[in-house]
């Protein structure tokens, strides 16, 4: 996608199929004109003789005259629509051939088809709002969840924009201080010594590490952690699964290697979006379509951030429980002991030499022992001990969080330049740098084609 | 034609713009109101500092006038900010005023192909679009193939003090009148800026024991790359502050401040703001310190750097005898304010030709500037394009990565002014790589392909430049053994003693190592080094790394500089433009896709827009 906004452009805003209206948008200069050459309304009204926000009902009429369908037109003149230019909805009855007909008609009448994301760009091109706020857009239309919603939602209001706003204005009060010792030395100014202004490098730095730290947390709550549970055959890792999920998915049986493949499934724990994978079991075998089963659990593991590792806590420490443990060293894991319901014969210093004591968790999948323990590690693991309470928390993405990471860089080469005493010109390069890379997130500033990668990532109609 | 190039006016401006010309070789009349008045000084007694030095090595570096008649006429100089580092310091001469007006007539009278001559510029010949020449008051016509106008704060000039106001240029000098309303008629946008200056004592009423003595340098110093540095006998100026009886009688005859009393409400300078504006503004300020500097040898008066004020002269005498050292200094010539028109400066291209009239040039403080520096930059900027042009040559267009000459005209022609322009380290955005230390290197090859910087001239930046380079190898190569004797030395500088080989490159990139330290390390002597070559080698290695990140950023930006737009551009019928950037688009008028760029207003989104509309009708530059 080029970055060309010229015409008036068209998209079924709906998602196509059965339902009770579809809505068909236009958004420019001829948006208007387009809309009345092909509707009728029931008053004769046009819609160049209307207010803005306001609405005709009537039909869509094709060329020959024929009705196509039965609408509501609601006007929504420039500069107070979304995207700042004259827009104009059409309501149809819903289902992909009236919606699309009408789309056509329009397209017949001089429209082109909006790009992916187009009607958002022409709000960011046209000023209305700012990078991080169409990013918000992306983000609203691809929540997930309640939590993922409301923190959308709150950025589309513009809380990036003002914590970044907030953050350059506080680069910007260091930057004065620091070229008004150069340009100005016979005005006899009081100048801010290097030891406050590093202090105030620090505090900038400070809140960008939080919102850094809190991009992570956004993440979870946006794309959810992927979790693997994995274990020998039949040590109860599908009971496991269903236990977290509190439902039955995967099928449970007694017969070793009936999961043979891996089976998703998203859950919450504590608030935590959980992909859960139950992985078939691993062991060793000859059965051509279990060793696929028995790979893609490695695979699993491998992608996985949480590693569920199951023991049967009634049957002795194997050889191959060794073999699973040396595949996990280096992930996040928490040592789950199965079936305490029934007799214990699992050498439980053997699992202490792998594990710390706090990530062992003694369980009964069947019986549901445990469980309510085995949540609060998964949240503690996930969140390195934090607070999944995002409130009153301002989430970045990871566009702004790659960006912060190099002002927080260009932050510490200030700082560094002001301890070793350099000239103020040389902190004052790096501040200002950061300054110009803050405006990155707002769209002020772009490098490359950053624009077309963001508004890429939109649907059709948005 | 009687001319290739008249001049009119014979400021700073006026005198590098014709010196340009005609030693490129073109016939130059300069026309000025006064003869007497060549390259005044009717401000400061100073030339350079902040930034202003920076211009004034550019123009040297090209082969410009003023360091060098500074050089001749200087009573001072001294290197500004010597504590910070390279990018920011600055040299600043205090200069005999009179002694630069005979100096600059002289080397007028003594250019080749150049005529002075008195006359007081009415009106521009145009014919076809095109200035064909000028006419006087007199009723004289003078032909010329272009023509340049450096007229300062002549034109619709009022002088202001307390109540009373008059028409002049200058105080005591007739302005012009006729020109500007020529200029109106021939489609230019005109506005109105402010300016002022502060009296002057005399000499003999200043009690200098109450004040703080200000030294020149006593290290060898040239303004001009070409002359050898030597050590100058200098002039002391004096520091004095002013004190809460300055402020108290400000504050009670402040309305007879002409900013108060309504007498004056175009901008004026807010980095030079006269005192009354100072005590109103800054309430809080105890004291603002006053500079006492010399006019002159053979004078007595006495500038008083910081007194700025157009009050009534009884309140100006008042003002100044609160402070102390100056209970009993005496006015000889009282501060003043003046107003004057100025053309807006985006109707000008990079050349300083005008937009709407062909071979008319505008440079000075008429564009909207303030200082000798800025009108002297343009003038040089001005003289050579109109003779380039006549040649039928390439124009020399400086830009923001490679000068603050570039900065200055960029911003002139891109920035909405709401003062008068003064530069400052600040505005130039690559100012460490734009440095006053290395304006030769950095420009003198354009003056040198112009002709107005000798083959001997440039062959000796060229061969400097190579010497750095061979240093700065030599110093990577060799390195410092970790042995006791070394240990002790590096003690002695201050510095940490080694336990592994160094080298001596990395070795000066400790703060608190200079080069001169350890040069004798690679067992070179070190007179065996020009002074220069030595500082620049410092420079280069100390700070490296900002100088490399500078450097890349420039080349970064530089695919923007590349797009020309073409001036015919109907950016109404560019569509996703906002109405904001159509607007300031067509006024501005931006020659490439980087000067479009830094219109405030026009964001990065509406670069991407013309860059993707503007596909085929873009030019890239070879």
């Amino acid at each position: 996608m080029g970055i060309e906004s010229t015409g008036t452009i068209v998209a079924i805003g709906t998602r196509p199929g059965e339902a009770a209206i579809g809505i068909v948008k236009l958004s420019g200069d001829r948006s208007i004109f387009i809309a009345d050459k092909i509707f009728r309304s029931k008053s004769k009204k046009k819609l160049s003789g209307i207010d803005t926000y306001n609405m005709l009902y009537g039909h869509i009429i094709d060329n020959d005259g024929h009705t196509i369908d039965e609408v509501v037109v609601t006007l929504m003149k420039k500069p107070k629509s979304y995207t700042k230019e004259d827009v104009v909805e059409i309501n149809c009855h819903g289902g992909i051939i009236a919606t699309t007909k009408v789309m056509e008609l329009c397209i017949e009448s001089g429209a082109r088809i909006a790009d992916p994301g187009e009607f958002t760009k022409r709000a960011f091109l046209n000023g209305r709002i700012d990078l991080s706020q169409a990013e918000a857009v992306i983000d609203l239309v691809r929540s997930k969840t309640e939590q993922s919603l409301k923190i959308a939602a709150k950025n589309l209001q513009g809380n990036v924009k003002k914590e970044i706003k907030r953050l350059k204005e506080m680069i910007l009060n260091v930057l004065v201080q620091l070229e008004a010792s150069v340009d100005f030395i016979e005005e006899d100014l009081e100048i801010t010594p290097y030891q406050k202004l590093t202090k105030k490098v620090r505090e900038i730095k400070a809140e960008m590490e939080e919102l850094i730290s809190d991009e992570k947390k956004g993440e979870i709550i946006k794309n959810g952690v992927k979790a693997a549970i994995i274990g020998k055959t039949n040590v109860g890792k599908s009971s496991l699964l269903n236990l977290l999920s509190k439902k039955e998915k995967a099928i449970v049986t007694s017969i070793p290697g009936t999961t043979r493949d891996a089976v998703e499934e998203i859950l919450y724990v504590e608030g935590i979006p959980l992909i859960l994978v139950d992985t078939a079991g691993i062991r060793k075998t000859k059965s051509a379509i279990e060793k696929i089963g028995v790979d893609r659990s490695l695979k699993h593991i491998n992608e996985a951030e949480l590693v569920l590792l199951v023991l049967d806590g009634n049957r002795k420490f194997e050889k191959m429980d060794l073999e699973i443990i040396k595949k996990i060293e280096r992930k996040k894991a928490i040592c789950c002991i199965n079936k305490v319901d029934l007799k214990q014969n699992l050498e439980m210093e053997r699992i202490r030499k792998y594990f710390n004591e706090k990530f062992i968790i003694k369980i009964s999948a069947l019986k549901g022992i445990g469980i309510r323990k085995l949540e609060n590690k998964i949240k503690a693991l996930i969140m390195d001990n934090g607070d999944l309470n995002l409130e009153e928390k301002i989430i970045i993405n990871s566009r702004h969080k790659n960006i912060l990471k190099e002002v927080s860089s260009l932050l510490d080469s200030a700082e560094k330049a002001m301890k070793e005493k350099m000239s103020e010109e040389f902190p004052s390069y790096d501040l200002k740098t950061a300054y110009g890379l803050l405006g990155e997130i707002l769209g002020e500033t772009t490098r490359d084609d950053i624009l077309d990668k963001i508004f890429s990532q939109f649907c059709i109609g948005k | 034609m009687d001319y290739d190039v008249i001049v009119v006016g014979a400021g700073h401006a006026g005198c590098e713009a014709a010196l340009a010309s005609a030693r490129l070789g073109l016939k130059t009349l300069v026309l000025t109101i006064n003869v007497d008045k060549i390259a005044l000084m009717p401000c400061n007694p100073s030339i350079g500092g902040l930034g202003k030095s920076q211009l004034v090595r550019e123009i040297d570096a090209i082969g410009g006038q003023m360091a060098k008649t500074t050089n001749k006429t200087l009573i001072q100089i001294k290197i500004l900010n010597i504590r910070k580092g390279p990018a920011v310091q600055a040299l600043r001469a205090q200069i005999d005023k009179k002694e630069y007006e005979i100096e600059m007539k002289r080397v007028l009278e003594n250019t080749k192909n150049l005529t002075l001559r008195q006359g007081t510029v009415d009106k521009i010949l145009v014919k076809d679009g095109a200035a064909v020449g000028v006419g006087i008051e007199s009723g004289l016509l003078f032909g010329g193939k272009a023509v340049i106008i450096t007229t300062g704060t002549f034109l619709r000039g009022r002088i202001i003090i307390g109540e009373k106001d008059y028409p002049a240029g200058r105080m005591g000098e007739y302005p012009a009148i006729n020109l500007t309303k020529n200029l109106i008629g021939l489609g230019f946008k005109i506005n109105r800026f402010q300016t002022a200056t502060p009296p002057r004592v005399d000499k003999r009423t200043v009690n200098f024991s109450k004040t703080e003595v200000q030294y020149g340098d006593k290290q060898p110093l040239s303004f001009s790359f070409w002359d050898e540095e030597k050590i100058y006998q200098s002039i002391e100026c004096h520091l004095t502050y002013t004190n809460e009886k300055t402020h108290k009688i400000i504050a009670e005859n402040i309305e007879q401040s002409p900013i108060k009393s309504g007498m004056v409400n175009t901008h004026g300078p807010r980095h030079c703001p006269s005192i009354d504006r100072k005590v109103i503004n800054f309430p809080e300020k105890k004291r603002h310190p006053v500079f006492i500097e010399p006019e002159g040898t053979y004078t007595n008066e006495m500038y008083l750097q910081g007194l700025t004020t157009s009050m009534p002269v009884i309140i100006q005498q008042k003002i100044i005898n609160t402070v102390e050292g100056l209970e009993n200094a005496r006015i000889i010539r009282p501060g003043y304010a003046v107003e004057y028109d100025y053309i807006i400066p985006s109707q000008l291209n990079f050349t300083l030709e005008s937009k709407i009239i062909e071979n008319l040039y505008f440079a000075g403080q008429i564009n909207g500037t303030s200082g000798y520096e800025e009108a002297a930059a343009q003038g040089f900027i001005a003289g050579v394009n109109a003779a380039l042009k006549i040649m039928n040559e390439q124009p020399l267009i400086l830009t923001r990565d490679n000068s603050y000459i570039g900065v200055l005209i960029d911003d002139l022609l891109t920035k909405d002014l709401m003062e008068p322009y003064r530069m400052y380290t600040s505005r130039a955005e690559y100012r460490l790589v734009l440095r006053s230390d290395n304006a030769d290197i950095r420009l003198s090859k354009f003056g040198n392909d112009i002709g107005l910087i000798t083959n001997e001239q440039y062959k000796r930046v060229v061969k400097r430049e190579k010497e750095i380079d061979r240093l700065i190898s030599k110093l990577k190569a060799s390195s410092l053994n970790p042995d006791r004797g070394n240990n002790i030395i590096l003690e002695k500088m201050g510095t940490k003693p080694i336990d592994t080989p160094l080298s001596i490159y990395k070795l000066l990139k400790r703060p608190e190592v200079n080069i001169s330290d350890v040069i004798d390390f690679t067992g070179d002597k070190r007179d065996n080094y020009d002074r220069i070559i030595l500082k620049q080698v410092e420079i280069k290695i100390k700070y490296e790394g900002y100088i490399n990140r500078q450097l890349s950023e420039i080349k970064k930006l530089e695919s923007l500089e590349k797009y020309y737009l073409t001036r015919d551009l109907n950016y109404f019928k560019i569509v996703g433009l906002t109405y904001e950037a159509q607007e300031k688009l067509t006024k501005i008028k931006p020659n490439t896709l980087g000067q479009a760029s830094r219109i405030a207003g026009i964001s990065p989104a509406d670069i991407s827009i013309l860059m993707l509309n503007l596909k085929g009708k873009l030019k890239a530059r070879i």
